[in-house]
């Protein structure tokens, strides 16, 4: 993506000090809070000079036990726990978790829910590439730039609660379609924000792209090829960035994608500025997807009719015995949902990659075994790769590019 | 039930053996495979054309207690250039539950490796830093296993005494 090939000669003013100046070989702590604080990790380095000579990462910080937690309560409550993995962008984490269910129980969503939870799991993958965008901005000293992200996510927050009630904490999805029905004035209200949103990303790409400063910490700093990436297991914008094209909304479309027009960008270098540009056109191309889904949705039901699986409305369960019963049936102890026997994977395309569920059920009324795929975690663990013989300055921007989530690395 | 795909012949002509159990669970492959011959059919499936996967997605494993065998690692991996994906299990005992790392054929698995040994108890022969990664060391038990109590506690960590300091133990980075 980048014609400047200007060398940069931060390994060569390393190089010039070690050969004047006898270096002892220091250990440093970076962390657990510091290089980031959005999620708390610990890298430990050893130092030459400036330069990096070995590393490691310690997560486990922010455990909490998702696996555990979701063993122990209802189909449905484990909703919730999804929230709180990748905390920038609920919905998409809600939305994948449903659809593994769903799989399990062999049911298909009505359209509208399907482009409801289309539409807004782009909204939040906005919202999330603004934050990693932003935040890696900022980190490298270009706060105004945050300062914008924050506004527009602002905005793309209130669309989020205007939809299910919350800005962060969603539990937007349901098992068989979503929480409730889009509010009447949900298109206004997008008519009047994404297009602001939009302007938001085009000042981004003006404060930032041609920005001298950005580029010369972003470009050529944490290089990965496509090889590498792949061996790794990157998944999401860093494996985009490397040069491949490889997207789950395009390789294996779910919900709604495979109605939807939108390109899959990809880099050249895998550099840190190429991810923010990966980042950026993705953030455009969510937009247009967005608006896709706003201008085909049909009415009618957001969640399937069937009263073993979702919640009869309220006004039932106030004035009939029919209606009560069901909600008593579906919340209690050793009722509600129970899949039959069996175990499914499903994949979903997060924020950062692919984010997968592998569910095993063994036909009672809380999941077996709930496992999420978390993409962070591959892409951490190749942080000492990425890091490895650059400055100490470069881990900033390192782990900057590579939006990591604290809720979703550690369960 | 779907179709067997075409290299998966050619997985049981070299491995017959290996293979105890094919399946199209809710239309995904499934491979029940052999603890010793696992990494075999792990470079296999990597090397071969037809197959090809060559993207590493997931390494975990399921706590089957009152089974046996009672421990599953599950695998699932991908493959870019034939956009298809697979799971293949290995079924382990409860008395001695081992595998071979597959780290030398899928380098992302290391620290996927380590959060299963960490949580589940099972040992990854071979790995290059086979530690806990989620949890702390001088934790007693795996949480994730069933036989683990929800509400477990854990004893009490000793103080660490004060004029220990990291920078006065001799620091050895980790092999590999």
């Amino acid at each position: 993506m980048n014609t400047n090939t200007e060398e940069k000669t931060f390994t060569r003013v390393a190089e010039v000090i070690e050969e004047d100046v006898p270096v002892e070989e220091m250990f440093l702590n970076l962390g657990p809070s510091h290089p980031s604080m959005h999620g708390i990790v610990r890298i430990m380095v050893r130092l030459s000079g400036e330069r990096i000579v070995w590393s490691d990462v310690e997560i486990g910080y922010l455990h909490r036990a998702f696996e555990k937690s979701v063993e122990n309560c209802t189909w449905n409550t484990a909703i919730v726990y999804t929230d709180r993995l990748n905390y920038v962008s609920p919905i998409i984490n809600n939305v994948g978790y449903c659809m593994a269910v769903e799989k399990l129980l062999g049911i298909t969503v009505p359209e509208r829910g399907e482009y409801a939870r289309t539409a807004l799991s782009e909204i939040s993958r906005i919202a999330d590439h603004l934050t990693a965008v932003g935040a890696a901005a900022m980190e490298v000293g270009a706060f105004t730039a945050f300062l914008y992200t924050m506004k527009a996510r602002e905005w793309l927050y209130e669309l989020i609660e205007a939809a299910c009630g919350a800005r962060v904490t969603t539990n937007f999805a349901r098992i068989g379609g979503i929480c409730a029905d889009l509010p009447y004035d949900f298109m206004d209200m997008c008519a009047l924000r994404l297009p602001e949103v939009e302007k938001v990303v085009v000042e981004l790409d003006k404060l930032l792209t041609r920005n001298r400063i950005f580029i010369d910490r972003m470009q050529g700093v944490g290089s990965v090829d496509a090889e590498h990436a792949v061996a790794f297991g990157f998944t999401g914008p860093l494996l985009r960035a490397s040069g491949v094209p490889y997207d789950v909304r395009r390789v294996t479309p779910y919900s709604v994608y495979d109605r939807m027009e939108f390109t899959v960008p990809v880099g050249t270098t895998g550099d840190c500025f190429d991810r923010y540009l990966v980042r950026l056109e993705e953030m455009r191309q969510s937009l247009l997807i967005v608006d896709q889904c706003l201008k085909q949705i049909p009415a009618g039901p957001v969640c399937v009719d069937d009263p073993r699986i979702s919640l009869p409305k309220k006004q039932d369960v106030y004035t009939n015995i029919e209606g009560l019963m069901n909600q008593f049936k579906l919340v209690m102890h050793n009722h509600g949902i129970q899949p039959p026997p069996g175990e499914v994977y499903v994949s979903v395309e997060g924020g950062n990659g692919e984010l997968g569920f592998y569910i095993v059920s063994d036909g009672k009324d809380r999941p077996y075994k709930c496992r999420c795929r978390p993409p962070c975690f591959p892409l951490v663990q190749a942080i000492p790769y990425m890091i490895q013989d650059h400055m100490v300055a470069d881990v900033v921007p390192v782990f900057g590019s590579l939006n990591m989530i604290g809720g979703e690395l550690d369960r | 039930m779907s179709e067997n795909p075409s290299y998966l012949q050619g997985l049981q002509e070299q491995l017959g053996g290996a293979i105890e159990e094919i399946a199209h669970p809710h239309g995904q492959l499934c491979l029940v495979v052999k603890r010793e011959a696992i990494c075999q059919v792990l470079q296999f499936l990597m090397e071969d054309d037809e197959a090809c996967f060559d993207l590493f997605l997931d390494l975990t494993a399921v706590d089957y207690l009152g089974r046996e065998p009672r421990f599953e690692v599950v695998i699932h991996l991908s493959s870019i250039p034939k956009n298809h994906r697979i799971r293949i299990k290995v079924r382990l005992a409860e008395d001695d539950p081992f595998m071979p790392t597959i780290t030398s054929v899928y380098p992302a698995a290391n620290w996927f490796e380590r959060e299963c040994y960490d949580l589940y108890g099972i040992r990854f022969d071979g790995h290059p830093n086979l530690t806990r990664i989620m949890l702390y060391e001088g934790f007693e038990g795996h949480p994730l296993r069933k036989d683990y109590p929800v509400k477990g506690r854990q004893p009490r960590m000793p103080l660490r005494k004060p004029e220990v300091r990291r920078s006065d133990v001799a620091f050895e980075p980790p092999q590999g």
